[in-house]
């Protein structure tokens, strides 16, 4: 009998301090989990170097951090969502149904996409766009008709490359890396190699014609890797002629087990991707909730001190990590300190 | 007899010799155990194959390397850090210069500038002296050693994960910086020792591995547990002794019957789906909190304790019932005060078997917010420790395996055995409570 009483008074006291959850006092951050390295090595700094709690930076992917930011106004909402990629007019919208009009857009810096194989494996150094398009496209225009893609070595896409089977790694759609790759590899390989025009002449429409470009074959040598990037290096480490698609800070930090490809004649590293030379790159993100600013405790400081030419400036600890940094930085930093949301 | 014998036509039989038959039920006898030890094997093969592999990579996450280096801080040096907007990177330049002074008193030439040397420090040196500092600060001016931690790259040669080839293109550390480690570890300024900071210690970013520790998702495991206690215990021990004792046998008991052991099959992420809209998304509870967590671990760990509960009832004979209602006991005395202290040692037992299995549990947590990088605030108080964000073990060892550098790798199968220690444990005193005090009739 008395243990019951107990039990149930137990259970009435965890009810009790449910209700009394409020007035949080730390920062909340979702989303991307490119980003999220970045924002939790900023997270850190922060909480040692103030004396506000560190921030909670949780993954999940930039679509559905977006999609949390977006569920409305107040602190059972995140604060914050990191992007790797700009957010759509589809999630702005939706964000206004819930009350969340006032976003502040904040550009963090550059991050490369880069593509290794095994360490011991072949070298791809003859990498163009257009390679990248030919052997991984579902189908390619010959004679006025769409054929599904015969390729099956690289030195079949381009001589240059060594005689290897196609087996790529690419991040599955739920990445926002994912939209980069098919942007500025295959779509551009699409039209550099003259198939967008073969398309549009075939009479497709264009929207069509791009959709046809950035279609992945589905017969086993492309695998879309829904995962991380650490299943991605699983993946190449047990095939010898695997190519796969990483962040440029994952190869940095695995140098000792991957052999990273040129595009376009360029190595990948943070000065040639700053300097415009290797062409597959895209800007991080990250979205502040601007109605939280004031009502958060730390809120604009977090943002301050991420976007601080200390932190996200090119001798800081992000670029270290792999970061390309901003040449705006202090553009950015003027907006933060305005308080200046999208559209304003 | 020999009547018999000579009538009916039987087969020559001799207890010396056996018959094709016999010798044939023999052989599928001999064969059945042989394919019995054959699984046997193979189970046990893979036990050890799996311990083998926790162990080997995961004790090294135990050690860690440290520099020793000596220093003096002065007031001035402080203030000029304390003013600035990164600190402890201040901090940190502080104790580049100390170790070049290590350096210079050991006698080992080196050309590297300062920012090249510091490679081979932890980022969390500057932290680390930061907090000493602001917590002593009578220690100014006073000659004071330090252990700092060494960074990840520095600590994977002293373990043999990290060789001069692989570092060949490696900007995180050089094979130059390798020959001054071997000096300095002459020199006795490094040295890998036990590092009780991967026990008691928060999580670390990306950048700084060396730092990582599971202290914190161990104290997220614990509130969760004790959620999971206070909710799943008397309620299974509650509806139970219902089920068991007081509700009339009839299709309705039935239907709950049948759904209690379906809801003991259902798979873990079901729970988590479910506790997210129920506990986040209506009642409005904290994200990442460990009372969700607990709560959603409360909803997959009821059905373990309703079945075992009711088995251990079911366990105690009916003459002690009758026994209790003879002497004029009403039914609830005779359930409380002579059924249910006997069935105590079964119910014990299940739950402590219910809360390993929700220690263990990562699917649900994924769901809820647990993962990331969240366990690094300590809870202040009480009710901090059920609403503040942190992590749980699983879910700690899940987001350390998914990190890019691969010290974490290393952390995460460290974490495993943690983790293994803690479930052998309850497991162990689960068997305990019942050889103890389980009675047999």
């Amino acid at each position: 009998m008395k243990r019951t009483t107990l039990s149930v008074s137990v259970l009435a006291l965890a009810a009790m301090t449910a209700t009394a959850a409020a007035a949080r006092d730390n920062v909340q951050v979702a989303g991307s989990s490119t980003v999220l390295p970045y924002a939790s090595i900023v997270a850190e700094l922060f909480g040692e170097n103030t004396d506000l709690p560190t921030p909670v930076v949780e993954s999940g992917g930039s679509s559905a951090g977006l999609a949390r930011f977006c569920e409305g106004v107040g602190e059972n909402t995140i604060d914050i969502a990191n992007a790797s990629r700009a957010i759509r007019q589809k999630e702005i919208d939706a964000c206004a149904e819930n009350g969340v009009t006032d976003i502040i857009e904040v550009r963090i810096g550059y991050d490369g996409i880069v593509f290794a194989s095994q360490k011991n494996g072949p070298a791809y150094d003859a990498f163009q766009p257009a390679d990248w398009y030919l052997a991984l496209a579902a189908e390619l225009p010959a004679d006025g008709a769409m054929v599904s893609n015969p390729n099956t070595t690289w030195a079949e896409v381009n001589g240059d490359l060594p005689a290897e089977e196609i087996l790529a790694f690419i991040p599955g759609t739920k990445h926002g890396t994912r939209e980069v790759f098919e942007e500025k590899v295959l779509l551009q390989g699409c039209e550099d190699t003259g198939a967008l025009a073969a398309m549009e002449a075939m009479g497709m429409d264009e929207d069509a014609a791009e959709a046809a470009c950035m279609a992945v074959r589905a017969d086993g040598r492309s695998i879309d890797i829904d995962g991380d990037y650490t299943e991605t290096l699983a993946r190449v480490d047990a095939n010898a002629n695997a190519l796969g698609v990483f962040g440029l800070a994952f190869y940095e930090n695995n140098t000792d087990s991957l052999k990273v490809a040129t595009m376009g004649g360029v190595a990948p590293s943070t000065e040639t991707i700053a300097s415009g030379d290797y062409p597959v790159s895209r800007p991080l993100f990250f979205y502040i909730k601007a109605a939280h600013l004031g009502v958060i405790p730390g809120l604009k400081e977090y943002a301050q001190f991420f976007m601080a030419d200390e932190i996200a400036g090119p001798d800081g600890p992000l670029a270290a990590y792999g970061l390309v940094s901003d040449p705006e930085l202090a553009a950015t930093q003027a907006m933060i300190e305005a308080e200046q949301t999208m559209g304003n | 007899m020999t009547d018999t014998d000579a009538n009916t036509p039987r087969r020559k039989s001799s207890l010396l010799e056996l018959d094709a038959r016999t010798r044939k039920r023999n052989a599928a006898e001999t064969r059945f155990k042989v394919y019995g030890l054959i699984a046997v094997g193979i189970g046990l093969a893979f036990l050890l194959a799996l311990m083998v592999a926790i162990i080997s990579n995961g004790t090294r996450a135990f050690t860690q390397t440290f520099i020793t280096v000596e220093m003096t801080l002065t007031a001035e040096e402080i203030e000029a850090a304390e003013a600035s907007v990164l600190k402890t990177g201040k901090y940190k330049e502080m104790v580049g210069t100390a170790i070049e002074t290590a350096l210079g008193r050991a006698g080992i030439d080196t050309d590297m500038d300062q920012k090249t040397l510091l490679l081979m420090l932890s980022s969390s040196a500057g932290a680390d002296l930061r907090d000493y500092v602001l917590a002593n600060p009578e220690m100014l001016d006073q000659p004071l050693t330090f252990d700092f931690l060494a960074s990840s790259r520095v600590d994977g040669y002293l373990k043999g994960r990290v060789t001069r080839e692989s570092l060949s293109e490696d900007k995180n550390l050089d094979a130059a910086h390798l020959d001054l480690v071997d000096q300095m570890r002459d020199a006795g300024i490094v040295e890998r020792r036990f590092n009780w900071r991967f026990i008691t210690g928060a999580d670390a970013s990306e950048s700084r591995p060396e730092a990582a520790g599971m202290g914190l998702s161990m104290i997220g495991s614990l509130f969760m547990m004790l959620v999971v206690l206070a909710c799943a215990l008397p309620i299974g021990v509650a509806a139970s002794i219902y089920l068991e004792e007081f509700a009339p046998k009839n299709r309705f008991t039935d239907l709950i019957e049948v759904n209690i052991s379906n809801l003991a099959a259902v798979p873990s992420i079901v729970f988590g789906i479910l506790g997210l809209a129920v506990f986040i998304q209506v009642a409005h509870l904290p994200q990442s909190a460990p009372l969700v967590g607990g709560l959603t671990l409360t909803l997959m760990t009821l059905p373990t304790i309703v079945i075992s509960t009711r088995a251990s009832l079911k366990a105690v004979p009916p003459s002690i019932r009758d026994a209790a209602l003879g002497v004029g006991a009403s039914k609830m005395q005779a359930t409380f005060h002579h059924v249910l202290p006997l069935a105590m040692p079964g119910i014990l037992t299940g739950t402590i078997i219910g809360l390993a299995q929700a220690l263990g549990e990562t699917a649900p947590l994924l769901l809820i917010g647990m993962v990331g990088f969240i366990a690094t605030n300590a809870p202040e108080t009480l009710a901090d420790g059920f609403l503040a964000p942190n992590s749980a073990m699983p879910a700690q060892i899940y987001e350390w395996a998914k990190r890019a550098d691969p010290a974490y790798y290393e952390r995460a199968w460290g974490g495993i055995i943690i983790l293994l220690v803690f479930l052998l444990a309850m497991n162990f005193v689960a068997i305990l409570l019942r050889r103890r005090f389980e009675r047999r009739w």
